[in-house]
């Protein structure tokens, strides 16, 4: 590689591609070419630096200049400014990097200050299509070190000492995970990577293939090592097009250099690694309905026992690990376990990425340490609720998690203080409300993903969420009837002790934990027909106060359905019947005089 | 296939490549590229600084650039900051000026004092 003075990263996630990011670099190109500065300057794609509200995100070394919502007509300005003159683009920069004039260092910016990045300390930094600069980073070190130096007993002894738990939602112990599947017996042992990241909400999976696709491919090899295994294969959906990408140039390139395939580092061991694409159904990331999928088969779980470990792919011990568990791995092996165990609290070690999203102002991903508290991720780092709104709970691992309300906000994160909240800690999806938003409606919004994803083998799931389902958008219609609270509860314990897999079990846990922080909300649908948020349509009213009045008539030239009529000096009034409560009139009165309620 | 050792350069040769991106502790080269320091020959300055830089594997330097300093007249100006030492400033600089700086004061800490801000102003 030929020595450039200057790097210029361009974020290409998904979030920022999806703003134009490709046609910035682009740019970049063109501009650098025309100024004379392309054997100078060199322009390079990266993965998620993981402010993603602010992106596309443009960071631009050895000053480490942070720019933010950049767009394509802003290139040529930086590229003059920046590169030919050296003088950093102020309206560019995103204004907390900016202090005194001088740019701080990222890692005292609100955002990044708290996080800890252990799985994600290659996103962003790297170009994830060459494998050079993985290496350049440690990369394939700790393979290297695992194949040559230590025996496969010694690598699962690291990893169990390190206190690792799944990243996946569940939390097992991965160390134990590797043993059992250590200890089974099989002619052929196969390696999983659960990359079907299916929470709405959740992206960092995605961002960890996108960003740093070596981490994983180099943490599978050390699994395959440790347990006596040679093939693995990342299940991974087909919805994440440049993580499939990005995961095939990585592994093609990793096969060149001979860290897959045949006698890897001319140690005896082989392994390899393919991509199995699944096409979006929620239940493949439940692991037996994985295995299932992979094995060509209809994706639907199974009951377990037998347990993958023993029982898994083709019928063969099979260990499964979610993607940021794996990307955890190299660093435990090159830092040692006792690094990694320092941080987090007593029974949850290490960092955990949370994916925020929802009425928040810094909606991305960071990495914190286990621990950290609620209020820390909202209001350090994400920046609170926009527009000055008073933060009401915030929902975390997704459809089979629960809410965490406001009066809760200063317990520290960790598996099992999640799980007593009664929700869990999932993959990692942390959903912000605020007040505007009425907790009968989100648990109606997750069990409606249920009932749509859930795959009909057992009764529990299939017929008893879409019962409670119909009960919830009974009571946000204003039908609810008194004992129909008493019924979701019935049926909410029932399938959770009675549904075959994760997805049906924990279905119900929405319902649940808003009932047990918010049933007041719930009364108010069922008794009062109101919804205390405003935000169930069918119980809202728009009423026009007929002494504020002024009968000036523009509400009723905004009502696109003409619901709204009067006379001039006697005051308007909304015809309930005719009214679909879209809002338009109450935005535009100059006089306040329409409220809701 | 690649050996164990053939990783460890690969390590090293993208290291030297990429280091800017991490946290810096090393030399700073800074040239002066405001209009009057383009104009007096700025750029090959720099082009020979970084040929110089990449020819020497010195990994631990980088090389920025900077606006005008404000004395037009002994463009082009390029300082020096080492860690824990002060700032220097050299001035009127040409492509084998820079490369003596580099191999001589960067290299091996011995400043080139006929070069400097205070030679000139004598």
């Amino acid at each position: 590689m030929k020595m450039y003075r200057s790097h210029i990263m361009i974020c290409r996630g998904t979030g920022c591609t999806s703003s134009s990011s490709e046609q910035i670099a682009q740019e970049f190109e063109k501009q650098l070419k025309a100024h004379g500065l392309d054997q100078e300057v060199i322009v390079e794609r990266t993965g998620c630096f993981g402010l993603c509200a602010l992106g596309p995100i443009v960071i631009i070394y050895p000053e480490a200049a942070f720019y933010s919502l950049v767009k394509p007509e802003d290139v040529e300005e930086i590229v003059k400014e920046h590169l030919v003159k050296g003088r950093v683009v102020k309206r560019l920069l995103y204004a907390e990097t900016i202090e005194e004039d001088r740019i701080k260092s990222l890692n005292q910016v609100n955002f990044y200050k708290k996080q800890v990045r252990v799985a994600l300390r290659n996103c962003g930094i790297i170009n994830p299509e060459n494998i050079d600069e993985y290496i350049a980073f440690d990369g394939y070190k700790a393979l290297a070190k695992c194949l040559t130096e230590l025996k496969p007993e010694e690598v699962i002894d690291i990893v169990k000492r390190s206190g690792l738990r799944g990243r996946g939602g569940a939390g097992f112990p991965t160390g134990m995970k590797w043993e059992f599947a250590a200890k089974a017996q099989g002619d052929m042992k196969y390696v999983c990577c659960n990359a079907d990241e299916g929470d709405p909400g959740a992206f960092m999976d995605r961002s960890i293939l996108e960003g740093d696709p070596h981490s994983v491919l180099e943490a599978m090899t050390i699994a395959g090592y440790a347990i006596g295994g040679n093939q693995g294969y990342i299940y991974v959906r087909a919805e994440y097009p440049i993580a499939v990408k990005r995961l095939s140039i990585a592994i093609n390139q990793a096969r060149e250099y001979g860290l897959l395939g045949k006698n890897i580092l001319g140690t005896g061991f082989d392994f390899d690694i393919e991509l199995r694409l699944g096409a979006g159904a929620f239940v493949c990331g439940e692991e037996t309905a994985l295995i299932a999928s992979i094995e060509g088969q209809r994706g639907m779980p199974r009951p377990r026992p037998p347990f993958p470990a023993n029982k898994g792919v083709f019928g063969k011990p099979t260990l499964l690990n979610n993607v940021e568990t794996y990307a955890n791995i190299c660093p435990i092996i090159n830092n040692g376990p006792e690094w990694f165990a320092s941080m987090g609290t007593e029974k949850s070690k290490g960092t955990k990425v949370f994916a925020l999203g929802g009425k928040i102002n810094h909606t991305g991903l960071v990495e914190i340490p286990m621990g950290t508290t609620m209020r820390e991720i909202i209001y350090e780092i994400g920046g609170g609720c926009p527009n000055g709104k008073k933060f009401k709970a915030a929902q975390t691992g997704g459809p089979s998690g629960g809410c965490i309300p406001a009066d809760k906000i200063d317990v520290p994160i960790d598996y099992e203080t999640l799980t007593a909240l009664g929700s869990m800690m999932g993959s990692g999806g942390l959903i912000v409300m605020d007040e505007d938003n009425c907790m009968v409606d989100i648990a109606k919004f997750f069990l409606e993903f249920t009932v749509d994803e859930s795959c009909g083998k057992c009764t529990p799931c299939r017929e008893g969420t879409k019962r409670m389902l119909e009960i919830l958008e009974k009571i946000t219609k204003g039908k609810g009837e008194e004992g129909d609270i008493e019924k979701l509860e019935t049926l909410a314990h029932n399938i959770k002790a009675s549904a075959l897999c994760a997805l049906g079990q924990t279905a119900p846990n929405p319902v649940l934990s808003t009932l047990r922080y918010f049933r007041d909300e719930y009364e108010a649908h069922v008794r009062d027909k109101k919804c205390p948020a405003g935000a169930c349509q069918a119980l809202l009213q728009f009423k026009i106060a007929e002494d504020i009045c002024k009968a000036c008539g523009i509400c009723a030239k905004q009502c696109p359905v003409s619901a709204i009529s009067g006379k001039p000096k006697t005051p308007y009034v909304i015809d309930q019947n005719k009214c679909i409560k879209c809002g338009a009139c109450m935005d535009k009165c100059p006089f306040k005089a329409i409220s809701r309620g | 296939m690649k050996s164990l050792k053939d990783l460890e350069e690969i390590r090293k040769r993208t290291l030297d490549t990429i280091n800017l991106r991490k946290d810096q502790s090393g030399t700073r080269i800074v040239v002066g590229m405001a209009t009057c320091g383009i104009a007096a020959g700025a750029r090959p300055v720099l082009l020979a600084i970084m040929d110089e830089v990449e020819k020497n594997e010195l990994a631990d330097v980088i090389v920025a650039q900077t606006g005008c300093i404000g004395m037009c007249r002994l463009e082009p100006i390029v300082e020096v900051y080492r860690p824990g030492e002060e700032k220097v400033t050299y001035v009127k600089m040409n492509p084998s000026k820079a490369k003596r700086v580099i191999n001589e004061h960067v290299m091996q800490g011995k400043v080139v004092q006929e070069y400097t801000i205070g030679a000139e102003e004598k």
